[in-house]
């Protein structure tokens, strides 16, 4: 077991987002989080991430509570939320090196091949901050291409992407759970018609 | 651990991680010094290319201490003795103009939040920032000392003096600063807020070092204040990285 969410709550203000929500992870799947604006799922994500305490319950790595094996769980983890952490002011390439490298990575040539596979050819030099929203989108989740992390956690990752970046996420998907990894996303898309196995969780917006 | 390695030369047969090697062939390592580096160097590049956000608190301080004079009028006597309050008086306010810097960029483009997942102590990279935001700001004043001492006539026996309560004085305002922001970093308007919270703080240091300057011209040892801020540099430094942390754990909820 990979990852288990243990009754957890999050209560934000005066209103609980959700309650007893249970889910565990194995290596290998893919879990959707789902629901209305609102809902509470990218506040799942980032409990689930450990940036944010729940009001109850626990996140348990491999067994552990975060909390215990904050290190270890964070060696394994990749996480890409709604803002994605890339500096506008440096270039792709140079966003990318730094990932990679508090990653235990290194290039041993400068990335051009990933960058080609993202879609991004020719912008290696270019401050990311004169980017559009979708190429930017599209550093951030190159990282995925190199990670070599076990479990994803992606805040909307399709967002601003064309059709073609949403192909080749999916592609991206699938080898990562071929490898034995897994992904947490939440998402709008219809993921039913992918060649993986999609695991639901479903949030209801609460009043 | 095998698997890490079966997994890596999985990903290498597939051609996508081609261009990319692990530090060890076996197994990668995500070591402290690394990421303390990395940090550092990334946030140097950085700053490297927004340059005006560097040298407007210089520019102010430099203003500051050109319009002096002519305030209070070029008597040497006066200028002499009211030297080193004035440009550390300077030097802190110029501080506070750069001091939200720290974090606030970091929190709106979400390298903060990536910061906190790193597999390494939250505290380290923290002290990475404290570190950079030392250099770019407190060794550009360091450097503009000299003529700073000039254009107020501060006797030259104490120049050292005043070099030295800066150097030592000038980590606790990063230190301190960085508490301040990560505490702030979430408030849409924290700059007042920031420096209500910091200012009460600095005030010994500010009293100590011109006591040192003052206690030299006196031809009396400042070994004295020097130590006290010696000792407020070395507990803030090394204290402050953990309350950031808690501060920062804050601001990202």
């Amino acid at each position: 077991m990979l990852l288990q969410g243990r009754e957890l709550q999050s209560v934000r203000g005066e209103r609980t987002l959700f309650s007893d929500i249970n889910l565990d992870v194995t290596s290998g799947q893919l879990w959707q989080i789902e629901g209305p604006n609102g809902a509470g799922k990218s506040s799942l994500l980032r409990i689930l991430a450990g940036l944010l305490p729940p009001q109850h319950g626990a996140v348990l790595f491999e067994g552990e509570r975060i909390e215990q094996c904050r290190e270890r769980y964070y060696y394994d983890l990749l996480f890409i939320g709604h803002k994605a952490g890339i500096k506008p002011e440096l270039t792709a390439i140079e966003n990318l090196e730094f990932y990679a490298a508090v990653e235990g990575l290194e290039f041993t040539q400068p990335p051009y091949e990933l960058l080609a596979q993202v879609g991004l050819v020719g912008l290696e030099d270019i401050p990311a901050q004169r980017l559009s929203a979708g190429q930017q989108r599209r550093i951030a989740l190159a990282r995925l291409w190199f990670s070599q992390t076990r479990l994803w956690i992606l805040d909307e990752p399709f967002t601003a992407l064309d059709v073609s970046g949403i192909a080749l996420l999916h592609e991206r998907f699938q080898q990562h759970l071929a490898h034995g990894g897994a992904i947490i996303l939440t998402s709008h898309q219809d993921l039913q018609s992918m060649s993986y196995p999609v695991q639901r969780l479903t949030l209801r917006y609460q009043h | 651990m095998t698997e890490h390695v079966t997994r890596a030369k999985a990903a290498i047969t597939t051609g996508h991680t081609a261009a990319v090697k692990t530090t060890q062939q076996a197994q990668r390592v995500v070591s402290s010094r690394k990421v303390f580096q990395q940090i550092i160097r990334r946030d140097l590049r950085v700053a490297m290319r927004q340059r005006s956000d560097l040298l407007n608190p210089l520019i102010f301080l430099l203003i500051v201490i050109t319009l002096f004079p002519l305030g209070v009028g070029p008597g040497p006597d006066i200028l002499g003795r009211i030297a080193a309050g004035v440009i550390w008086v300077s030097a802190l306010l110029s501080a506070m103009l750069g001091l939200e810097r720290i974090f606030r960029d970091d929190f709106r483009d979400g390298a903060l939040e990536q910061m906190l997942l790193l597999p390494v102590a939250v505290e380290l990279s923290v002290l990475g920032k404290i570190v950079v935001h030392w250099l770019l700001t407190a060794v550009p004043v360091l450097l503009i000392t000299p003529l700073l001492a000039l254009l107020l006539n501060l006797p030259v026996q104490a120049w050292g003096v005043l070099w030295l309560t800066l150097l030592i004085g000038t980590p606790i305002l990063s230190a301190a600063g960085a508490i301040g922001v990560a505490l702030t970093v979430s408030l849409n308007k924290g700059g007042a807020l920031l420096s209500l919270l910091l200012l009460p703080l600095l005030v010994p240091l500010l009293i100590f070092a011109t006591a040192a300057v003052e206690a030299t011209l006196a031809g009396v040892s400042p070994a004295g204040p020097l130590a006290l801020i010696g000792a407020f540099s070395v507990l803030s430094v090394t204290l402050a990285p953990l309350a950031v942390k808690a501060g920062l754990r804050v601001s990202v909820n």
